[in-house]
């Protein structure tokens, strides 16, 4: 799932400066799964602006929606109608990167800040635990490596690791941090696969340079966006 | 040696490598500024106590001269530089960039690295390029200079002349990988390799010995990394600090063994010791002296070593 983090208070604060009337959206999915930006984060997140905004004797009207989903349509139009009555000066948003592009592109007249950094596509290991897997690279790796992404998790994102750094299976950034190369060659000796990275991976050529698309067979660009 | 059938790079180090004598390389780290005679003071007790010196590349991700200028100043030196190259800091067009111009300028020997990761340096916010790999890059510096192609398979009219090096750390982990690793630069086209630096002495014979039993020391010039301690705290520091170092408690009690002012001389002692045995190690072909802002005690050390005079070729 594409997990993120909420923003520092204080930033968050800042950016709202001047606003008086403001909508913050959650979303019900990955962000709400990673603690950071459903329902409840929204309410946590309106209350506290609130009080500081009290505190400074300006107060603020913020008013909390959850969507199931940002990144979609059908659901941002249920958005449609409380922006439009609400007569909102800002919106914020607690979705992904992608969602609250997806809501500032819905309400260009309205600025649209985010409260969270989104930070990865990440598992959930434990709760509360969420660690970064893949960096969406366009050109999986996982088949030669044992199903361990180096482009993810090897600091360096080497393809002919480990380098000279790794200390007894961790990282050379950080004791705390495994060595992706390290249990790359585990697993693989494991498997008995270790031919896999005894041949030389070759030059790699980055396919997200530049802003991607993905079109499936069969489709294509509709002539004109419907909103 | 498959190595004799390369193409011959006009480097010092190759010859010397070559004639079947045991090299000996230094290293410098360029300044934290734009004082070139702290480069031409440095390299005053390099001149003629060693074969080539490494010039690092923002060593330990801090910035510093670029290593190609501080190269640069060596040849005007008349020293002979293995010039460090990371792939940290440049993308691929900016590496060959680099090698056309250090070659076109006289740079004739260079060590090809990952670089360690910029959150240990200076600015460890930066972003870090990594656009290819250390085994990546010894195959780029091979194509561009064998087959005179450029890593997108243009043509290079006139294709750089470099004797290529890379590292190899036996005590990193998994040490079974170690000499698969080795292979893997060797077959990318390492013509030498300086390792991390030894101070685990029976865990490095072992890495030879199964390097040996590869064949893999026919294939590549292997040079033994030294670097003299000179105090226990600094052993100390390079046994808990320095990632993927391997520094046996023996050096720490040896160095402890000594009164405070015999400490460097012991450490220098260890070091010769070190040198001696490397000499006669089958599959070994010279030493690595990484005197680490100690530049100044080279010239002793070479001296204690017996490995002066140093081999000139006309
Ligand atoms: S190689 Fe890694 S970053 Fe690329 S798609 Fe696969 S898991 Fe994602
Ligand atoms: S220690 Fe391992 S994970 Fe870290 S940079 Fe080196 S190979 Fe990559």
């Amino acid at each position: 799932m594409i997990v993120a983090q909420r923003k520092p208070f204080a930033e968050i604060k800042e950016m709202l400066q001047g606003y008086n009337k403001v909508l913050n959206v959650g979303c019900g999915t990955c962000v709400s799964v990673c603690l950071t930006g459903g329902e409840k984060e929204v309410a946590v997140l309106n209350t506290e602006l609130e009080m500081a905004r009290r505190l400074d004797d300006d107060p603020i009207d913020i008013q909390g929606h959850t969507i199931e989903r940002q990144c979609d349509r059908e659901y941002l139009a249920e958005l449609d109608s409380i922006i439009e009555e609400g007569k909102f000066d800002a919106l914020m948003s607690m979705a992904c990167g992608v969602g609250i592009q997806f809501l500032a592109e819905r309400y260009p007249l309205i600025p649209t800040f985010p409260a969270v950094d989104t930070s990865g596509l990440a598992v959930n290991q434990t709760v509360g635990w969420y660690e970064e897997r893949c960096r969406s690279c366009s050109q999986c790796v996982l088949g030669f490596t044992g199903g361990i992404c180096p482009i993810t998790m090897c600091a360096k994102r080497l393809l002919n690791g480990p380098c000279g750094g790794t200390n007894k299976g961790s990282c050379e950034i950080s004791n705390d941090q495994p060595c992706a190369w390290f249990r790359i060659w585990e697993r693989l000796s494991g498997q008995g696969r270790l031919d896999s990275i005894k041949k030389i991976n070759t030059t790699r050529g980055w396919k997200d340079q530049a802003p991607r698309n993905l079109m499936q067979p069969g489709y294509k660009k509709p002539e004109k966006m419907v909103k | 040696m498959s190595t004799e059938t390369h193409f011959n790079s006009e480097s010092n180090l190759e010859k010397v490598l070559k004639s079947g004598q045991f090299a000996f390389t230094g290293e410098l780290g360029p300044p934290r500024g734009t004082d070139v005679e702290e480069v031409k003071e440095k390299a005053k007790f390099l001149k003629g106590n060693v074969d080539a010196v490494n010039i690092t590349d923002n060593q330990t991700a801090v910035v510093r001269m670029s290593s190609w200028a501080a190269s640069l100043i060596l040849i005007q030196e008349g020293l002979e530089p293995n010039y460090q190259m990371v792939c940290r800091d440049r993308n691929r067009l900016a590496m060959q960039a680099d090698i056309l111009g250090g070659s076109a300028l006289g740079i004739r020997n260079m060590l090809c690295l990952s670089g360690d990761h910029q959150q240990f340096g200076d600015h460890p916010d930066a972003m870090g390029v990594f656009d290819i790999d250390s085994t990546q890059l010894i195959a780029m510096v091979k194509q561009m200079r064998d087959e005179g192609l450029f890593l997108n398979g243009n043509e290079i009219h006139q294709p750089p002349k470099m004797f290529i090096g890379a590292a190899a750390n036996p005590f990193a982990d998994p040490f079974e990988w170690r000499v698969h690793r080795l292979a893997k630069k060797i077959e990318a086209g390492a013509d030498f390799i300086q390792t991390q630096c030894i101070y685990n002495m029976p865990k490095f014979r072992e890495f030879v010995r199964l390097a040996n039993e590869e064949g893999l020391t026919e294939k590549v010039y292997i040079l033994a990394g030294v670097t003299p301690m000179k105090s226990v705290g600094m052993a100390r520091y390079m046994k808990t600090k320095v990632p993927g170092m391997d520094v046996p408690d023996e050096i720490i009690n040896r160095l402890k063994g000594v009164e405070k002012d015999k400490v460097a001389q012991e450490g220098i002692n260890i070091a010769c010791e070190q040198i001696e045995e490397f000499k006669e190690m089958k599959g070994v072909h010279g030493v690595h002296m990484m005197a680490i802002e100690w530049e100044h005690m080279v010239p002793e050390i070479a001296e204690q070593a017996k490995v002066l005079p140093r081999p000139v070729f006309s």
